[in-house]
């Protein structure tokens, strides 16, 4: 095996394997998406999460503006208190509808903000008042074997 | 009779001391021998050729089992992901499990498995041969330090190809898994890639896999060339020097990539 | 074949006329007793036989010459200076002035024969490639193998091999070479070729050779001086001549191949007696 053989070989395979990697960082993955560009932060206090969980995605007419990244529970008022962190490109009205909503039957639960019509927008740190919780599917099976119960006596 | 317990007792106590004693020995040096690679590292990049031949026994000739496991483990994964799936009617996230599986785990253990039996034990078996036949030895008498003729050469060579390594399977691995997913099942493409582009993040996911791979080609190479150095200069050290490689760089490697993905993949509820 | 001339070997302190000189030296494996106090004087243009059983300690000799283990105890001193004192750099410097043949030559098996005797002028000197190309081919030639230096060591034969390890020791023309065992396995023709080597290019190039080896009828051929080595002592020494008429126990039995002698026959056991009849 001569000198010129192994170092084309070896570029051959230091050429696929680096484009093996591209290929992953570009087509598979979103190299190229939003979350790599810097953002602002929104707060928000939601009386059940769900499964919300850390860097969940943020949209907004189900594009994608941002991901959670902080979960706690607010000890004075027992609610989940969620920090967002939203790209710069885009600006909220202070009266942004915040819910937590699941895409598809299994799919992942996100934060779904809906803009509203107030002039003025949310800045850095800022907090989103009106917020929607997650459905429990325990709560709705309950209230529709509740509701199913009223009817029976026939 | 308690004198004949007690000499046991003893026996016992020096034995278990002796080996802590000799496994901290053998720490202490594994570290010792770790720094004399590293500082021998500049003299193998100056030795370019040396080291392109050692990237081209670790990497370009274990090309073949790598692609072909690939390929496997994509297609199998495929099919029995799809069948899963499908009880839920989520069939279009095959893709996010396919790639989300190879990227972040699969690629870099599977193929770290392989390449430490494949190009770790041939290290080992290399350089303890060339003890056991005198020619690290000869190089010491001809005053070349071996280390930075023979060892460090070999060490970056895993080093540079396993990373590389890793990716070519997992990117193999999806392509296998689009063969059976959408070919050959009939999953929508668009859905296929679509997905998955989606649900996989580069800093989240791809990068922590090259990260691990990154990780292990260190881990093995620093085993399979120290098993090597280290090995009894005979025909069974050597055959033995090459098993433990295989063994402690397959241990080492799920070992390390539970504590990686702990440390990676906190924020998803772990 | 010169006659190896009478030299009586005179305690020497650091003299212009001594290649090699070990004072008093002890080594120790862990707690195995290797050598205990080892003297002697290679005088510069001589060649020298180191000879004993295997295990008495003549390979570690050689090892503690080059530097590659330190002494216990005693003095090692070549070319003038104190080995074990040397730093990394003084040692390589001196290991470029010393040429080694291991046992079993050693090669370096992922190159050439050209490559292996090429190995040590490539890394030690700048020397552009043509001029690398011709020494390679003298040395070659010297051993009578140049028509062999494109084949790889896997292609050769135990006594080629040997050669071209014999052709790699001198490459840069050392002040002094070892040879460890240089007869070991040979057919009866290897055997006188590397024996002539040994000698001429000793006297052709003027260097000093240590031969440590357990083949009598050879070495009693070619060599100027000659110590015995047994159980890490020395126990006799004198020049070929000398030990051709020895009177002494060891000596007599190690040359004329007594199956039974100050070397016992019998590894040390029980009385055979008692062994048969254990029972009885």
């Amino acid at each position: 095996m001569n000198r010129s053989t192994i170092d084309l070989w070896v570029g051959i395979f230091v050429t696929i394997g680096i484009g093996a990697i591209i290929f992953l960082a570009l087509k598979v993955g979103n190299l190229t998406s939003v979350s790599t560009s810097p953002g602002y932060h929104l707060e928000a206090n939601f009386d059940n999460i769900g499964g919300l969980k850390l860097r969940a995605p943020v949209k907004a007419a189900g594009v994608t503006v941002g991901r959670v990244e902080a979960i706690r529970l607010d000890p004075k008022t027992y609610q989940a208190h969620v920090t967002m962190r939203v790209d710069n490109g885009y600006q909220f009205t202070s009266d942004t509808i915040a819910s937590i909503l699941t895409s598809g039957l299994l799919g992942e639960v996100y934060v779904g903000l809906d803009a509203g019509g107030d002039t003025r927008m949310l800045a850095d740190g800022g907090r989103i008042t009106k917020t929607q919780s997650a459905v429990v599917l325990e709560k709705l099976i309950g209230q529709f074997l509740f509701s199913k119960a009223a009817e029976t006596p026939k | 009779m308690p004198s004949a317990a007690l000499t046991g007792l003893a026996v016992l106590v020096r034995r278990i001391g002796g080996g802590t004693l000799a496994a901290i020995t053998t720490v202490g040096f594994a570290t010792r021998f770790f720094l004399a690679v590293a500082r021998h590292s500049p003299a193998a990049v100056r030795r370019l050729q040396l080291t392109l031949r050692e990237i081209y026994f670790a990497g370009v000739l274990s090309l073949i089992i790598i692609l072909v496991s690939g390929i496997f483990v994509g297609m199998v994964l495929a099919l029995q992901g799809y069948e899963v799936l499908n009880r839920y009617g989520a069939d279009e996230s095959l893709g996010i499990l396919v790639a989300l599986s190879l990227v972040r785990e699969l690629g870099p253990v599977v193929a770290g498995l392989l390449f430490a039996s494949r190009a770790g034990s041939a290290v080992t078996a290399e350089i303890g041969l060339m003890k056991a036949t005198e020619q690290l030895s000869a190089m010491e008498m001809m005053a070349v330090d071996p280390m930075a003729r023979v060892v460090a050469p070999r060490f970056w060579g895993g080093m540079i190809a396993m990373p590389l390594l890793a990716g070519l399977f997992s990117m193999l691995g999806i392509f296998g898994a689009y063969l059976v997913g959408v070919k050959l099942i009939g999953i929508d493409a668009g859905a296929f890639w679509g997905n998955m582009r989606a649900a996989v993040d580069f800093r989240y996911d791809v990068l922590n896999g090259i990260i691990k791979s990154v990780v292990f080609g260190f881990a093995v190479s620093m085993i399979a060339v120290f098993e090597g150095y280290t090995s009894q200069p005979t025909a069974e050290g050597v055959s033995s020097a090459t098993t433990r490689t295989v063994v402690a760089s397959s241990l080492t490697i799920l070992a390390l990539d539970f504590v990686l993905t702990v440390f990676m993949f906190r924020g998803l509820g772990v | 074949m010169p006659d190896a001339s009478s030299t009586a070997a005179p305690a020497a302190h650091d003299r212009p006329d001594v290649a090699v000189e070990l004072e008093n030296v002890t080594f120790s494996y862990d707690v195995r007793k290797i050598l205990s106090g080892i003297s002697m004087t290679i005088p510069k243009g001589k060649v020298v036989a180191i000879m004993g059983l295997s295990g008495s300690g003549k390979t570690t000799i050689l090892r503690l010459i080059g530097g590659q283990i330190k002494p216990r105890s005693g003095r090692v001193i070549v070319g003038g200076q104190s080995v074990p004192d040397l730093d990394r750099e003084a040692l390589f410097a001196l290991r470029r002035q010393i040429g080694m043949l291991f046992q079993f030559g050693a090669l370096f098996t992922d190159m050439t024969v050209f490559e292996n005797i090429a190995f040590a002028m490539r890394e030690h000197t700048d020397l552009p490639e043509e001029l690398v190309r011709d020494l390679v081919l003298m040395k070659l030639h010297a051993v009578g193998l140049r028509g062999a230096a494109y084949l790889r060591p896997s292609e050769l034969s135990g006594g080629m091999a040997r050669r071209v390890a014999l052709a790699r020791a001198i490459a840069l023309d050392p002040m002094l070479v070892m040879y460890d065992e240089p007869f070991a396995g040979l057919d009866p023709i290897s055997l006188g070729i590397i024996g002539q080597l040994i000698r001429r290019l000793n006297d052709a190039l003027g260097i000093t050779s240590v031969v440590v080896t357990h083949d009598v009828y050879e070495s009693l051929k070619i060599v100027d001086y000659i110590y015995f080595v047994s159980d890490g002592r020395i126990v006799a020494q004198g020049t070929a001549q000398e030990i051709r008429a020895s009177r002494e126990a060891y000596v007599r039995q190690f040359v004329d191949g007594e199956a039974d002698g100050p070397v016992p026959f019998q590894y040390p056991a029980r009385s055979y007696r008692q062994e048969l009849f254990a029972d009885a």
